[in-house]
């Protein structure tokens, strides 16, 4: 089936299975692999996109549910926030393996749009769900504050 | 994202006819330089716009590495950090081996340690010939040039490296470069140095094998024996066919599994999903978790091997003197390395032979085995390494396992059609390769003064290497080294130590996992060490300074860490916290756990690190490496296991074999010791401390010893 898809700001038309995870239709079909796949089951956010503004795991939304929705994958990301979250992923070196970091960047982008100054709680609730083996947590956290803290000034 | 299946581009020449000048070893062991037809085994390419290129021979799983690499050629160079790249080396064991083994391999936390040399004499080289090329074309001498930040300046003349090039290749270089000694480092050591892999991995274009795409390619997964050592009998495509973009499903030749071969990924997966196979079990691995850990219990109570010039009966009689002994036993699960990229690769035909697409850890064992698998020679295999999206060992198995089953598909197709073999997350937690089960036995005699008098330790766990092309290399009298280690070569002075161990015996594969045998050995000699001080009312860190003898080099070292993370963490005596030390991969490791108890659930607030590993090369990527281990170690011994009813595994995916998360991360504080001495590894000495300090401290609170891990099967829910 023929779905219309407006990814990062532009429309882009592909063939899919119904049914097909929307994080397929990226990777396979339009190349955006800076999404990535780990577990499938929405266990790990290492696929999260955001859908109308908000991180969303990509491997469990079918691509049907998305073709009338803005999506942004890491390719797409921009402005002063996303700007900020990914210096500071650079100025601290968080990236271990780096397999997962797509999908913490985009969480940690939405958590800073809905909430510039998040409290460690605030961090943990909203990066819980995002899996990182190489556990590059400690500065994960001291990134979303470093990008947090550079917002403000 | 596409990946051009054109050569890689330091190969092209560029239009002036000296594209670069490349740097490295000849097939005489000589350091050698001019153009890249003439020079092979390039470890350094620098081209005319003056950018550097360090080719790394190891690959890059997270551990920092690709920029440990290019540190000690840039450093070497007076090359400045912002115009160097990295590229990963092409398959070549001659030219690319890991020299503590003599074959192309990144594990063990080597990659520094056997490339120091090798590759800060080869950025030292094109140093010593871009000035000899300045001091030429100048009319100076070369003792007026000097080199910094990637420009050579001799009084008002300055240019770039790029500039001397075209006279740079037609020079000899002597073969010994002079070295800075490590007051004029200006690079090694230095803690602000960005990763040379921050940026691709923090706006998505970094390559993985996942994300590559040849024109044509054919995507394929596997269906694979429920049990371990199962045989495929017959099977039924019957309702994968109404799979869209399904191509066809075939056996493998080697009756492992059928492969479900689709236009894509995800149908691959569905129409895997699909099959429907009939197994012979009968050479399976059928038993389930309780029959296992029976076995190991058996196994230990009787040990097949000594391993130490002490025997049982020596260590027995003096614990017959003892007015106290200690027993214990600890038991260990599988576990699963699950790293974040399951694993996968790409093979696709050349005019020549194949090439693979993979986050390569072991290229020569790839090219060895998969050449046998495809009637090639070893060279006829090239290999396109790729970033890895984790390891921690299951890269690298000595059968090139998922290599081998990629290999085989692209057989199966003819041999003529790109391939990308994929695994689920679940067929990556139910695939084996597992750290195996262990169960260690020890009896401990004291006298009344509470000085240990004799230590019989027993140890059942399966052989990883035993049976695999590397068993030469790790098993000697019988004994496979990484069931022991860590235990039989402790550096505490334990007089009349004896170590026993028997093989565990299973078709199912095991496998080193971060760590290898000091992942149990480790746990259980820091939580014998702790039982040992409490049993004589002993500090738990003096204790351990008392095991340990200033004469002996190693064990000095170790009595530095213990000191510092002492020192480091404000340790007094009486304290609540939980306290370990442990030596792996030439790595000295010492920790301190903070750990909050409330009744049976636990908050590991934070570990303070204190590690020795010689001259810290990239300060900042061995604090991260300290993090890591300790999260590693810290997710596996909380709470993951893998268990087995009837020879199947019980979990598939992470929500039952659930990884560390940011909630459970510790703080974690990181000192290196000052040290003049060769580097060596840090992927790996973080993982052992971890997990003994964190139990040590739940029972300096609680006076609950945990000698089964994960802590949740002793009844301990982290929160």
């Amino acid at each position: 089936m023929r779905y219309q898809l407006n990814v990062n700001g532009s429309t882009r038309e592909v063939d899919a299975e119904p049914g097909t995870p929307l994080l397929w239709v990226l990777r396979d079909e339009l190349g955006l692999t800076g999404t990535k796949y780990s577990c499938g089951v929405a266990s790990c956010g290492a696929c999260t996109v955001h859908l109308d503004g908000a991180p969303i795991r990509s491997c469990s939304l079918p691509v049907d549910s998305a073709s009338a929705k803005s999506i942004m994958t890491i390719e797409g990301i921009n402005g002063p926030i996303a700007d900020a979250v990914q210096q500071a992923w650079r100025d601290r070196d968080v990236v271990q393996c780096g397999y997962c970091q797509s999908g913490q960047i985009m969480a940690a982008v939405g958590l800073l749009e809905g909430n510039p100054s998040p409290n460690d709680a605030e961090i943990d609730t909203a990066m819980a769900g995002i899996v990182c083996r190489c556990a590059t947590y400690v500065r994960v956290r001291d990134a979303i504050k470093l990008a947090s803290r550079n917002l403000e000034v | 994202m596409s990946v051009q299946i054109s050569r890689r581009s330091f190969l092209k020449t560029g239009a002036a006819g000296v594209a670069a000048l490349v740097v490295g070893i000849d097939a005489r062991g000589a350091l050698a330089a001019g153009h890249q037809e003439t020079v092979v085994n390039p470890f350094v390419r620098i081209d005319r716009d003056g950018t550097v290129t360090v080719i790394a021979k190891h690959f890059e799983m997270g551990q920092g590495t690709s920029t440990g690499l290019t540190t000690l050629v840039a450093e070497e160079l007076d090359a400045d950090w912002n115009h160097v790249k990295v590229e990963f080396a092409p398959a070549d064991q001659d030219k690319y081996k890991n020299l503590f083994w003599g074959v192309q391999s990144t594990g063990g936390s080597t990659a520094i340690a056997n490339s120091f040399m090798q590759y800060r004499k080869a950025g030292a080289a094109a140093r010593e010939l871009l000035v000899q090329a300045a001091a030429q074309k100048w009319g100076v001498g070369e003792e007026d040039i000097v080199v910094s930040n990637g420009i050579l300046t001799a009084g008002s003349k300055q240019g770039h490296f790029g500039d001397f090039i075209a006279e740079a290749v037609k020079l000899t270089p002597s073969g010994e470069p002079e070295l800075k000694s490590p007051d004029q480092f200006k690079l090694i050591g230095k803690l602000e140095l960005p990763r040379k892999d921050s940026v691709s991995k923090t706006d998505g274009s970094a390559v993985f094998a996942m994300d590559v795409k040849l024109p044509g390619m054919v995507y394929a997964a596997i269906l694979r024996s429920p049990r371990f050592g199962g045989t495929l009998t017959s099977f039924d495509a019957g309702s994968a066919q109404n799979v869209a973009g399904f191509i066809d499903a075939k056996a493998l030749p080697n009756q492992a599994g059928v492969v479900a071969f689709a236009k894509n990924t995800w149908a691959a997966l569905q129409a895997r999903n699909a099959l429907s196979a009939e197994w012979d079990f009968s050479k399976a691995e059928s038993r389930s978790t309780s029959e296992m850990i029976d076995a190991h219990r058996e196994l230990a109570a009787s040990p097949e091997y000594n391993v130490r010039e002490t025997g049982r009966d020596e260590a027995q009689s003096a614990i017959g003197k003892a007015s106290k002994t200690i027993e214990a036993e600890f038991l260990f699960p599988f576990l699963a390395h699950a790293p974040m990229e399951p694993l996968n690769c790409v093979i696709e035909p050349t005019e020549n032979g194949v090439r693979f697409h993979d986050g390569c850890q072991g290229p020569s064992t790839v090219q060895f085995v998969a050449s046998h698998v495809l009637g090639l020679k070893p060279e006829q295999i090239e290999i396109n390494t790729v970033y890895a999206g984790g390891s921690f060992g299951r890269r690298g198995t000595p059968t090139a396992d998922y290599q081998v089953e990629a290999a085989l598909a692209f057989a199966l197709l003819g041999k003529k059609t790109p391939v990308k073999l994929v695994w689920s997350r679940e067929d990556d937690i139910r695939g084996g390769y597992y750290r195996p089960m262990a169960l260690h036995k020890a009896q401990i005699g004291l006298d009344d003064d509470g000085n240990i008098l004799g230590w019989d330790h027993q140890i059942a766990t399966k052989s990883i290497t035993k049976g695999t092309p590397i068993e030469s290399l790790t098993v000697k009298d019988g004994v496979d080294h990484l069931s022991v280690e860590g235990a039989e070569d402790t550096l505490y002075n334990l007089p009349n130590l004896a170590v026993g161990l028997s093989d565990f015996k299973s078709v199912m594969p095991t496998l080193w996992w971060r760590s290898v045998g000091h992942t149990h050995s480790g746990f259980v000699m820091e939580s014998l060490i702790d039982m040992v001080a409490h049993e004589t009312g002993k500090d738990p860190v003096e204790l351990r300074l008392s095991l340990l003898d200033h004469g002996d080099a190693r064990q000095k070292r170790m009595t530095g860490v213990i000191e510092a993370v002492r020192d480091l963490a404000g340790w007094k005596k009486g304290d609540k916290r939980g306290f370990a030390a442990h030596f792996s991969f030439n790595t000295w490791v010492a920790a301190v756990a903070d750990v909050a108890v409330f009744g049976k659930r636990f908050h590991v607030n934070k570990l303070y690190i204190a590690v020795d590993c010689g001259i810290a090369v990239n300060p900042d990527v061995i604090r991260a490496q300290m993090e890591g281990g300790v999260g590693f170690a810290l997710g596996a011994v909380m709470r993951n296991e893998i268990t087995f009813k009837n020879g199947e595994v019980i979990q598939s995916n992470f929500p039952e074999y659930q990884p560390l998360r940011m909630t459970d991360m510790p703080e974690v504080e990181v000192t290196i010791v000052t040290s003049t001495e060769s580097p060596s590894g840090v992927g790996e000495p973080g993982v052992p401390p971890t997990g003994p300090a964190v139990a040590n401290a739940i029972f300096a609170q609680t006076g609950d010893r945990i000698t089964e891990l994960p802590m949740t099967r002793a009844g301990y829910q982290p929160v």
